[in-house]
């Protein structure tokens, strides 16, 4: 009896988290692989490269590649100025810029690719009408629906993976490095480029490789941009073909296969990451704090201020003020004046159109069941990860690595391979699909928060109640949950908050009455319902950054 | 309280054989103490007692259950033992009162009878006051105690102390020792204690078990016997700084390894003519002249309490050691260079392997 106890409770707790992680992202994923590599019931490699190589594959996979190096280089020189700008230098009012420069982070970044839309396409955008119609000029001044428009509006909104890295590194780099290049009697410049960087590059190096893995994977934008103009990159490519074909075995095929590349590289780029971050080299920045030297920026000090004032309101305030606007007009085109100006929209929206009410309620209900769930999910496996000496903690390891590398047009492809029928569950064109795919996606959040706060619970403490006669589930219980609590509700929050806004995953998965806010914009949109699209996005924002604030003051308040 | 018989019992990680074939008897009502080296063991004996690792082979039986053998491994919670951590485990987000209450509370005692328990314990300990304080606003010391009155709460059959005065500060543990050997000895319970310190495990045990670093028990006995009689040099030299002289026997005396000083004390019952004399620093004493072996001072250090001296005699140096009150007194002050004569209050004899390549003092 006693026996059978001992390997019942960690055996129930592993074949658990295995279980959630077979289920939720092994299978999906190896389904994803099975059809793109297996050609009935075989390995043919050879198709799958024959694949590959028809051209609106192959050109969607270098799409990819140029679309992620341009931001991932423009992002990082972005990055990387920003914040060498508000950690070193005497600019004023650097405390409330590096709050500013985060902020692309809260807002997804197709509405800001709608807004741009709205502002730079070549014959109806208000800049370059206004260009062309009030000063004359003879054609576009930019074309939004390109290869440097979308380049462009990826950066606004991907920079900030780099500024924070590097900020933090510049922040915690022991000054005495500089200054004793500075004894030995090196200028400025040439610490900064022999001293300075050299130091942080590892920080830049891991920030940029996070920009391109999420712009290799990245669908709001150049759906919103590209299609117009024949770009398709690997995401838009895949939602494209299911989409039209409703299904098709050439078309599923062609998907599973640009998914297969996709997981590849992801897989790729966070090993690359990962090496980069264990380096030696990394050490020189200690954990610490120091305050680091200033340097003085003298007579740039108020043209750099003027540049990052200008760098906000363009790329921040201008385009949330025109979606606002642009929800408010009557009819898209109108000119932005008071008498083209009406409520209606917002109104409808909210309170008559059951598509945009359903949209709402349906990301608030996801985000907060998928919040809930993986949550839990992620507590269980975490503990088996962290905590438990079980036999086959090796699978495990690697199953709650998958998720970091998964992106969500995968997920979303892996889900629809897995739940829609064949396999005896049919929950395709429902909610539940969704909330699927959601678990699946932002576990990776959930393992990385709860591991880093079980790893903070020192083993002798769950002994402790063993010893004081709880049982294995008393003790996660009494004691375990308790301590990871935080750990909990910040994983509940970052799945919450970026679900909230989320468009990749369900954009494939939506059924007439499951649509979410990101895909309610995102419809709108391609029906031609600009002004609904705008003010949907409008209360979007208003709903994202209320609930980004309030959840930011609760944190501070229980600091 | 219960008696607790360990038999023929092996524990291995991986290649790695941490006991082998242990046998030890502690009797019910008796404070236990497993003395040894770090990584000799003895946490891996402790824990294999609560229940936190599985024997490789043998048995324990506490009381008249069998806890381990082949076929069994009772777990944790079911041993009904109480345990101290070193690192106290107590629990950061419940006050002193639920810390001690708990065990209570997973064994559903009514809570008029909870409440009453929790409190006598919490006043064992001597934390009367303190019971609606969290962990954090506690110091080590009295964190520690809580940890005491949580394992003590349930009336345990048996209570397992695992180093847990390791953390505390030198008076606080002084302390601290005693009142766990108080409280053991008002209760009755048997503890099995876990430390390295053999000052710890001097004063608060009824019997001393000495482990070495290949996880075997060398001696088990009182603390005196361990201390005064010990089974090996292994022991003697574990229980305290001990003087090394290999020694050898020319024409029936005993002479020091210059082959002048000769031993004028009671010669050794052991056989053989090279022989290792083991001695403390307070066996010698210390004087400006008369007999004994002749010597220099080389270093004397003022320790406070004692005098602590660095002396070349018989062709090795002795550390040997006065209290102050008599060092300091002008008769036998002595000042680095000075000659002295060294007689001997108490020796052990070893084999003369004792000696080899570890001689003098430690």
């Amino acid at each position: 009896m006693t026996g059978t106890l001992r390997f019942g409770t960690p055996q129930i707790l592993f074949g658990l988290a295995v279980a959630i992680l077979v289920v939720f992202v092994a299978v999906p994923v190896l389904l994803i692989f099975f059809n793109a590599l297996w050609v009935d019931g075989a390995f043919n490699l050879a198709d799958t490269i024959k694949v590959l190589s028809e051209p609106e594959t192959y050109r969607a996979l270098i799409n990819s590649l140029i679309l992620a190096s341009g931001v991932t280089v423009t992002g990082t020189i972005v990055g990387t100025f920003f914040a060498w700008l508000v950690t070193r230098t005497d600019l004023p009012y650097k405390g409330a810029m590096k709050v500013l420069f985060l902020v692309p982070f809260m807002l997804p970044s197709f509405i800001g690719a709608l807004a741009w839309k709205m502002l730079l396409s070549p014959r109806s955008g208000y800049i370059n009408r206004f260009f062309m119609e009030t000063l004359g000029f003879p054609d576009a001044i930019f074309n939004i629906y390109s290869y440097h428009g979308i380049i462009l509006v990826e950066t606004m909104y991907l920079f900030p993976f780099v500024f924070i890295q590097v900020c933090g590194a510049l922040e915690r780099m022991d000054p005495t490095l500089e200054e004793s290049a500075r004894i030995s009697g090196a200028d400025l410049f040439t610490i900064t480029r022999k001293i300075t960087i050299p130091l942080v590059m590892p920080s830049i190096l891991s920030g940029a490789l996070l920009i391109m893995l999420y712009s290799m994977a990245h669908f709001g934008t150049v759906a919103m941009l590209g299609i117009e103009a024949g770009i398709y990159n690997i995401p838009t490519l895949i939602y494209e073909r299911i989409h039209q074909s409703a299904g098709s075995f050439a078309s599923i095929r062609t998907a599973t296969v640009l998914s297969t590349v996709l997981v590849f590289t992801a897989a790729l780029i966070i090993w690359a990451q990962n090496k980069i971050l264990s380096g030696g080299r990394y050490q020189i920045i200690a954990g610490k704090s120091f305050r680091p030297t200033e340097i003085r920026l003298r007579g740039l000090r108020t043209p750099l201020l003027l540049f990052c004032i200008a760098y906000i309101g363009f790329t921040i305030v201008l385009p949330t003020v025109t979606i606002f606007l642009v929800g408010g007009l009557n009819t898209y085109g109108l000119p932005i004046s008071p008498e083209n100006m009406t409520f209606d929209n917002y109104y409808h929206i909210l309170f008559e159109w059951d598509l945009t009410r359903d949209a709402i309620w349906n990301s608030i209900g996801l985000g907060f069941a998928s919040a809930l769930i993986t949550m839990f999910a992620g507590v269980i496996i975490s503990y088996v990860i962290v905590k438990m000496k079980v036999r086959g903690k090796g699978i495990l390891e690697f199953l709650g690595m998958l998720p970091f590398s998964v992106p969500g047009s995968v997920i979303a492809l892996g889900v629809i391979l897995a739940w829609s029928g064949k396999y005896g569950v049919n929950i395709y064109n429902t909610i539940w699909i969704i909330l699927v795919a959601y678990i699946a996606r932002y576990m990776a959040f959930a393992l990385k928060a709860n591991s880093a706060a079980l790893e903070q619970v020192h083993n002798s403490l769950v002994e402790a109640a063993r010893a004081s006669g709880a049982t294995m589930w008393q003790a996660l219980r009494d004691i375990v949950i308790p301590l990871v609590r935080p750990g909990m509700v910040a994983a509940f929050f970052l799945i919450f908050l970026p679900a909230l806004r989320e468009l990749t995953v369900s954009v494939l998965l939506y059924g007439p009455t499951t649509r979410t806010i990101g895909v309610a914009i995102y419809t709108l949109n391609e029906d031609g319902e600009t002004v609904y699209a705008a003010a949907m996005s409008g209360v979007a924002l208003i709903i994202i950054v209320t609930a980004e604030v309030v959840v930011k003051r609760f944190f501070k308040v229980k600091q | 309280m219960s008696s607790v018989e360990i038999t023929g019992l092996s524990k291995s990680y991986g290649d790695r054989e941490i006991l082998k074939g242990l046998d030890l008897k502690v009797e019910a009502g008796e404070s236990f103490t497993l003395l040894g080296p770090s990584g000799c063991g003895k946490t891996v004996l402790m824990r294999l007692l609560a229940g936190f690792e599985t024997p490789n082979r043998g048995r324990i039986r506490i009381g008249d259950d069998v806890v381990a053998d082949a076929g069994t491994n009772v777990p944790p919670d079911r041993r009904g033992i109480g345990m101290v951590f070193q690192d106290y485990a107590v629990w950061p987000h419940m006050s002193v009162r639920e810390n001690v209450a708990y065990p209570l509370k997973i064994q559903r005692v009514p809570a008029e009878d909870r409440d009453r328990r929790t409190n006598r314990a919490i006043g064992q300990v001597g934390l009367t006051g303190l019971e609606d304080r969290m962990p954090s606003q506690l110091s080590g010391g009295q964190q520690q105690r809580v940890a005491l009155a949580r394992a003590l709460v349930s009336e345990p059959k048996l209570l397992l102390l695992d180093e847990p005065l390791n953390n505390l500060d030198a008076n606080l543990r002084e302390e601290m020792r005693f009142e766990i050997r108080e409280l053991q000895q008002k209760l009755g319970i048997t503890i099995v204690y876990v430390t390295h310190d053999q000052e710890i495990a001097l004063a608060i045990a009824d019997r001393i078990g000495v482990m070495d670093e290949t996880g075997a028990l060398r001696q088990v006995g009182r603390p005196d016997e361990v201390f005064d009689r010990p089974a090996d040099a292994y022991i003697y030299r574990f229980l305290g700084v001990a003087n090394f002289v290999p020694m050898h026997r020319v024409d029936g005396e005993w002479r020091f390894p210059d082959g002048i000083g000769r031993w004028t004390e009671a010669p050794p019952d052991l056989p053989g003519d090279r022989l290792t004399l083991g001695c403390r620093p307070f066996d010698i004493v210390v004087t400006r002249s008369g007999d004994g072996l002749p010597g220099i001072v080389r270093r004397a250090s003022f320790l406070g309490a004692q005098m602590d001296y660095l002396i070349e005699a018989g062709g090795v140096t002795f550390r040997a050691a006065t209290d102050s009150r008599r060092a300091l007194s002008p008769e036998y002050c002595f000042a680095d260079g000075e000659s002295c004569r060294l007689t001997f209050r108490g020796a052990q004899w070893f084999d003369a392997a004792a000696s080899d390549g570890e001689g003098g003092p430690r």
